[in-house]
């Protein structure tokens, strides 16, 4: 069966007065039917670009597609009108950013903007829409659903407004979902109960999920495959519990090493990744992450390493490194 | 750098909290009713012991950060005593206080916004010595200045270098330069790593607990992600709704939460591996079904424990 979404070698630049700056750097990736996809990365990484450039939200200039499709059901998004992209999204394809407060309309209410998509999408009435929104609030866990339409965004809390964004991410029953970042400003009570509702979604519609986020144990959680991100490149990707046991990438490696594990205090110190996110301002040679690499090698420096399966890992994990991280890891023990 | 950080409790506290309020708003406006008073700090009373960390945690709008700025006096209380090295600091006149400022200091969550974008992150570090007349001599605070830098891990030639140059990271050194500028004895740092990128939150963890060490600091941690407060904090308070409905050792605390807000929110903490978190059954707690009485006191539940009960 044909992937749900393809994307192939895509790159996208911004022109800023400070210089080019390389967002996303040939990034390809396929994501299947009814699969959840968690993308992991830090600001800069090129995880919420290249997602927002899928469906043309990036604003054009300063952004530019340099290269690359994207089929989603066999045609290439970046070749549709803005009509065409109007049908899409919000219909076939639902978004949930990350910030409730800014992303809502302070002077719609918020019935108004939850029946937006549907009226648009499905023609509904006005009252056709009304039903459906207080459904789809009372899916998204809004209590007293049918008198809280009304409301304008200030009226509800953190939580409930981002449940907001959910129910119009979802409204129209989306075959795939994005959601960047949506959970990242909430409660941790709150996020649980977040992510427990997309489950339900999909186990009821079987929806497919991208969920971008810069949390290890969100992913952990959600996600079938997990992909991580770094300067605009994919370093590694492929099942949770695979990446999570054997990570190949460096970055990975150090990520899931700099967190804390449930460790008390005056244990161990924390491990920490030295220096400073990529410049992304100066033309991306190498591997990306070479620079704060302990392990990296002179090519790593000179050379981008592509995105491969890793040699003797299950199918579908691949990294892209000049190095092998077991080996250096155990040459790194043995000196200790 | 020493391990071992055991602490010797039977000292004095160096800050103490004693019934703080905090009310916003319900005053009689002009135009009409205004609205009822939010009570974001409510009765808090805690103690901090020298070289110690206490973790303060809660939901957005417990009233966790207003704890911080009161206590520093950043803004006024309501009702009751904010009592630091043995002296009494509410009701001070500005010019009482501002000895005592020097002595406690806050780094913020946000090092975009904190910094001065026209001045150079030098001069930045360098304020607070003028303001105290600390280092009056030029050159003498560019060295004292320079000393900060590489304290914080950050090279002195960035001195002259102006914000926007740096990343989040950088920033919140620069930030925590000009905390410890007038070497205080007191920080609050209010979700410090909180905006800052995955790769970069363990290097400044490690700064703040290098600096604990090296400078004897006490800190009030203020976070929402509970794994970091376990690896830092010696005491954890938890707010919910202006009150702490619990506070004792971490351990204590992690171990054996009593309060089911605790236990809703230590339930709730994504934990980095697929195995633990695909299994995980987060406790739910709905504050609004539960109010907290406002007769409900808090009592010890073990050594040095304290939880709400009602």
């Amino acid at each position: 069966m044909a992937p749900l979404l393809e994307i192939r070698n895509l790159t996208v630049v911004f022109d800023t007065p400070a210089g080019t700056v390389h967002a996303v750097n040939d990034v390809s990736y396929t994501i299947e039917e009814g699969e959840t996809l968690g993308i992991v990365g830090e600001s800069g990484s090129g995880k919420s670009v290249h997602a927002l450039s899928m469906v043309g939200l990036i604003a054009r200039p300063p952004g530019r597609i340099v290269s690359g499709e994207v089929y989603f059901k066999g045609r290439d998004l970046l070749k549709l009108s803005q009509r065409e992209l109007l049908d899409l999204r919000g219909k076939e394809i639902g978004f949930v950013f990350q910030d409730p407060m800014t992303s809502l309309n302070p002077v719609l209410t918020v019935e108004r903007q939850i029946a937006e998509p549907l009226r648009r999408h499905f023609n509904l009435s006005k009252n056709q829409a009304r039903e459906r929104v207080v459904e789809l609030l009372e899916l998204v866990g809004i209590p007293n659903a049918r008198e809280r339409i009304g409301q304008y965004p200030h009226e509800f809390s953190g939580g409930m407004r981002q449940r907001v964004m959910i129910a119009i991410g979802i409204s129209c029953n989306p075959k795939l979902l994005i959601a960047d970042e949506a959970t990242t400003a909430l409660d941790v009570t709150v996020q649980a109960q977040i992510l427990d509702l997309v489950r339900d979604l999909k186990k009821k519609f079987g929806t497919t999920v991208i969920w971008i986020t810069h949390d290890m144990g969100v992913v952990a959680g959600l996600a079938d495959t997990i992909q991580v991100m770094y300067g605009g490149r994919i370093m590694e990707r492929g099942p949770v519990d695979t990446v999570f046991e054997d990570p190949r990438s460096a970055y990975t490696w150090g990520l899931l090493k700099s967190l804390p594990h449930g460790g008390k205090r005056g244990t161990t110190r924390l491990y920490q990744i030295p220096g400073n996110p990529p410049n992304l301002i100066n033309e991306p040679i190498g591997d990306p992450f070479a620079p704060r690499n302990a392990f990296a090698t002179e090519r790593c420096l000179r050379e981008t390493p592509p995105l491969q399966q890793v040699e003797g890992s299950v199918p579908g994990h691949k990294a892209a490194v000049w190095y092998d991280l077991r080996e250096k890891l155990k040459k790194q023990e043995a000196k200790v | 750098m020493s391990v071992e950080r055991t602490m010797t409790p039977p000292q004095k506290p160096l800050v103490i909290a004693n019934r703080l309020c905090k009310t916003f708003g319900g005053g009689r406006s002009l135009l009409g009713p205004s609205a009822p008073a939010l009570k974001a700090v409510n009765d808090v009373s805690f103690e901090i012991f020298p070289g110690e960390t206490l973790g303060l945690v809660g939901e957005s709008g417990s009233g966790k950060s207003t704890t911080g700025r009161v206590l520093l006096q950043l803004e006024e209380p309501t009702s009751g005593d904010i009592i630091f090295k043995g002296q009494n600091l509410t009701g001070l006149s500005k010019s009482l206080l501002k000895p005592h400022r020097r002595d406690m200091q806050i780094i913020f969550q946000d090092p975009y916004s904190s910094l001065n974008p026209r001045m150079t992150v030098g001069e930045f570090v360098a304020e607070p010595l003028i303001v105290h007349g600390v280092a009056t001599n030029k050159s003498e605070r560019n060295d004292r200045v320079a000393a900060l830098f590489r304290k914080v891990g950050l090279d002195p030639s960035f001195m002259t270098r102006y914000p926007h140059e740096f990343s989040g990271g950088q920033r919140q050194r620069v930030c925590i330069a000009r905390g410890i500028a007038l070497d205080p004895a007191f920080i609050v740092a209010d979700e410090p790593i909180t905006a800052l990128d995955v790769s970069i939150q363990a290097q400044i963890v490690n700064l703040f607990q290098d600096l604990q060490d090296e400078l004897g600091l006490t800190y009030l941690f203020i976070a929402h992600d509970l794994s970091m407060i376990r690896y830092l904090c010696h005491r954890v308070a938890v707010m919910l709704r202006g009150r702490i409905v619990e506070i004792g050792p971490c351990e204590a605390i992690f171990e054996n939460p009593q309060h089911p807000y605790t236990q809703a929110l230590l339930s709730a903490i994504p934990i980095p591996d697929p195995k633990i978190e695909r299994n995980r059954r987060p406790i739910a707690f709905d504050v609004n079904a539960n109010p907290i009485p406002e007769a409900a006191t808090l009592r010890t539940v073990g050594e040095g424990h304290l939880a709400l009960v009602y």
